[in-house]
């Protein structure tokens, strides 16, 4: 009898059990620039309005805002929709975190520190902003490749568009890929010609394809992506080039009192044999 | 009547001053490895310093403590820097402490007459480990909650029906709450005190019995017609300039990591503890800090017992205690490597490795090939103390120089 052991997984990594940061998923690099104030604006926008409505950032305060170019009126204009905020209050939402768990299944997570969670970090969140795509299996409509099983809705549709999965039929043996197809037919055909073994038959997300195009190019998209990418990572430490640029007058103050202290020591230690 | 005077005839300043440091005489030929002790003490004094700074911004309270760190982080003025030091610190502690030890072992600095020189010195490492464990639970962060949660959970495996009711009575709760994290802070603030205790006794201990140096050798042995010993040299001026240019190289180190990457790559401050804790879910892969999982991976080593963890924690520990036997475990006739025969010299090669291979066995998720490596170098860990009576013994020494080398 032909022992012919097929398992059919939905899997869009096949690497279990990594290290902490979550499962390796192939990153897209988002190139941010930390001191390009005006992306920094732009992804503050689209998190308080895209976001925001859901996800709190609650561990910073609006006016932080000021200290990549915007003014307090700018602030209040365009990021702080609660009549009774004020700019030095932290960005807070006003959803219960039970009601969200009940919409939700888990309450949506703070953003602010997400960019330092992840790993990744900016190329994580820039990924996971471009790889929702459509799963009727799922409850909200939509799965993400970056993030299996995601809880959220894809909140950026009208701007990216509908994607579509195109999938890809692997073979497995004893963990190695054995063969590859385009349709799970040709890979059930291929098992069939097999000889006696244990086989696993998995079905990978080979690439998204843009099916239903949104109100933006894909290349408008992506810098949507980036904006973000880069204020979440902004937000997660704000403090970075300062304490960087400060590193380096730390760093020539003491070389030169290493040098100092060194002659001085040579100068002590001259009578020692 | 100099001021001096009047103050020696009710403390004795310039005594203290003269027996500790301005006539302290050291061997004249530390190398590299000697300048650890000074910068562990360093160390200490940056993590009590920038320590008590942010026990005044910080909140033990399981509701406040993330939200405090980040309040330090971003609306505190260089609370970020304050914060990074100490994390920074905490790991740099581990390190130099971990050299410090590594010196003892290669130039014999536990034996005769420095047993209890280095018993209290293992005393430091045990304080340390302590405070350590319980400073990492105050950011509240998941790798905190988790890693607390799992090493407490070590002592219910104690046997005879004490480990539960011990494991509660450390948490004050069924699980880690915030009943914990407000004793491991005030159990964090405390501990400190003991380690700066047990340092001033390591160095009363240190200049009763003198610092040994790279060729085991005593310089009291041959002293001039005042009394000195030939190949000292007073503690100060000479070895304080020269820790000097230590600490500036050290420095540059320890700040290019504060201000570079406080991170370390998710070594120094790992990514899920910036996650809020969180009791009901569980990280995938809990791994306690670098200076620990040496020890972690011999605990994960072990498989359980007649269902019980308990062999595990005893291994993990007695990897500790066996610390201390080591003074009477080398029966070496020399005391320095440079003396020592190849036997000697390998297995110390050997425990070097294996102490690193365990602390990068510790930070992995466990699979059959890890926990069999692990157990592989669990073995080797003891054996290089176990079997050390017998191997230091038929070691091939050269013999020992009357007066120290360069």
């Amino acid at each position: 009898m032909k022992r012919l052991l097929v398992t059919l997984a939905l899997a869009l990594a096949p690497l279990t059990g990594m290290a902490a940061g979550g499962p390796a998923v192939e990153l897209q690099e988002a190139n941010i620039d930390l001191n390009n104030h005006a992306a920094i604006q732009r992804g503050a926008k689209y998190v308080a309005n895209y976001c925001m409505g859901c996800h709190s950032t609650q561990y910073v305060r609006y006016k932080q805002m000021m200290e990549v170019g915007l003014s307090e009126d700018d602030i209040e204009e365009n990021l702080m929709f609660t009549d009774d905020a004020k700019v030095g209050d932290l960005m807070t939402i006003a959803m219960p975190n039970k009601d969200a768990t009940n919409w939700f299944g888990a309450a949506p997570p703070d953003l602010t520190l997400t960019a330092r969670i992840k790993h990744g970090g900016a190329d994580w969140i820039y990924s996971f902003l471009k790889s929702f795509y459509t799963d009727s299996s799922r409850p909200l409509g939509v799965n993400n490749t970056v993030f299996q099983n995601v809880g959220m809705p894809h909140v950026l549709w009208e701007l990216q568009g509908v994607q579509d999965p195109i999938y890809r039929y692997e073979v497995h043996q004893d963990g190695d890929t054995i063969a590859s197809f385009g349709t799970e037919a040709e890979a059930e055909a291929y098992l069939e010609q097999q000889p006696d073994g244990e086989y696993r038959l998995e079905r990978v997300v080979e690439r998204l394809e843009l099916v239903q195009p949104g109100s933006l190019t894909p290349a408008e998209y992506d810098q949507v992506a980036r904006d973000i990418a880069t204020y979440l990572t902004y937000i997660s430490e704000p403090v970075k080039l300062e304490r960087q640029r400060m590193g380096i007058w730390v760093m020539l103050f003491l070389v030169v009192f290493t040098v100092l202290a060194y002659l001085m020591k040579k100068e002590w230690w001259k009578d020692v044999h | 009547m100099s001021l001096m005077t009047w103050i020696d005839e009710r403390f004795p300043a310039t005594k203290v001053w003269n027996e500790h440091l301005a006539q302290y005489y050291a061997p004249k030929n530390f190398n590299f490895w000697y300048f650890f002790g000074s910068l562990a003490m360093l160390v200490l004094v940056n993590q009590i310093v920038t320590g008590v700074g942010l026990a005044m911004l910080y909140k033990p309270s399981a509701t406040e403590a993330f939200a405090s760190v980040e309040y330090i982080m971003r609306d505190v003025d260089y609370g970020w820097l304050l914060r990074y030091l100490h994390s920074t610190g905490a790991s740099a502690f581990f390190v130099v402490v971990y050299l410090h030890m590594f010196r003892a072992l290669i130039y014999g600095s536990y034996r005769k007459p420095r047993e209890l020189l280095w018993i209290i010195g293992v005393m430091i490492y045990l304080a340390m480990m302590a405070t350590a464990f319980f400073g990492y639970l105050l950011p509240w962060g998941q790798m905190s909650y988790w890693g607390a949660q799992v090493i407490v959970n070590l002592f219910a495996a104690f046997p005879f029906g004490i480990g539960e009711p011990l494991s509660i009575w450390i948490r004050g709760d069924y699980v880690i709450s915030d009943a914990t994290l407000n004793r491991f802070f005030a159990l964090h603030f405390l501990l400190p005190f003991v380690l700066a205790a047990l340092v001033f006794i390591h160095i009363v201990a240190l200049h009763k019995v003198g610092s040994n140096n790279p060729d085991g050798i005593e310089i009291k042995k041959v002293k001039d017609e005042n009394g000195i010993p030939k190949d000292g040299i007073p503690f100060h001026p000479y070895y304080t300039v020269k820790d000097t240019v230590g600490l500036g190289v050290f420095l540059i180190f320890f700040l290019g990591i504060v201000f570079f990457a406080p991170d370390f790559g998710g070594l120094f401050l790992e990514p899920p503890n910036f996650e809020p804790a969180n009791p009901l879910k569980t990280p995938e892969h809990i791994a306690p800090v670098w200076y620990f999982t040496p020890f972690y991976a011999m605990l994960r080593a072990v498989p359980p017992m007649f269902g019980s963890q308990f062999p595990g924690v005893l291994v993990m520990f007695g990897a500790i205690i066996v610390l201390f036997f080591l003074p009477w475990l080398d029966r070496s006739p020399v005391k320095s490597i440079r003396y020592k025969g190849g036997i000697f010299k390998a297995a110390i090669a050997i425990f070097a490795v294996t102490f690193v291979v365990l602390a990068w066995l510790g930070l992995q998720p466990s699979t059959p090939t890890y926990t069999l490596l692990a157990q592989i170098f669990t073995a080797v860990y003891f054996a290089f103390f176990l079997l050390m009576p017998f191997y230091s013994r038929i070691d091939k020494t050269k013999p020992e120089p009357e007066r120290v080398t360069a």
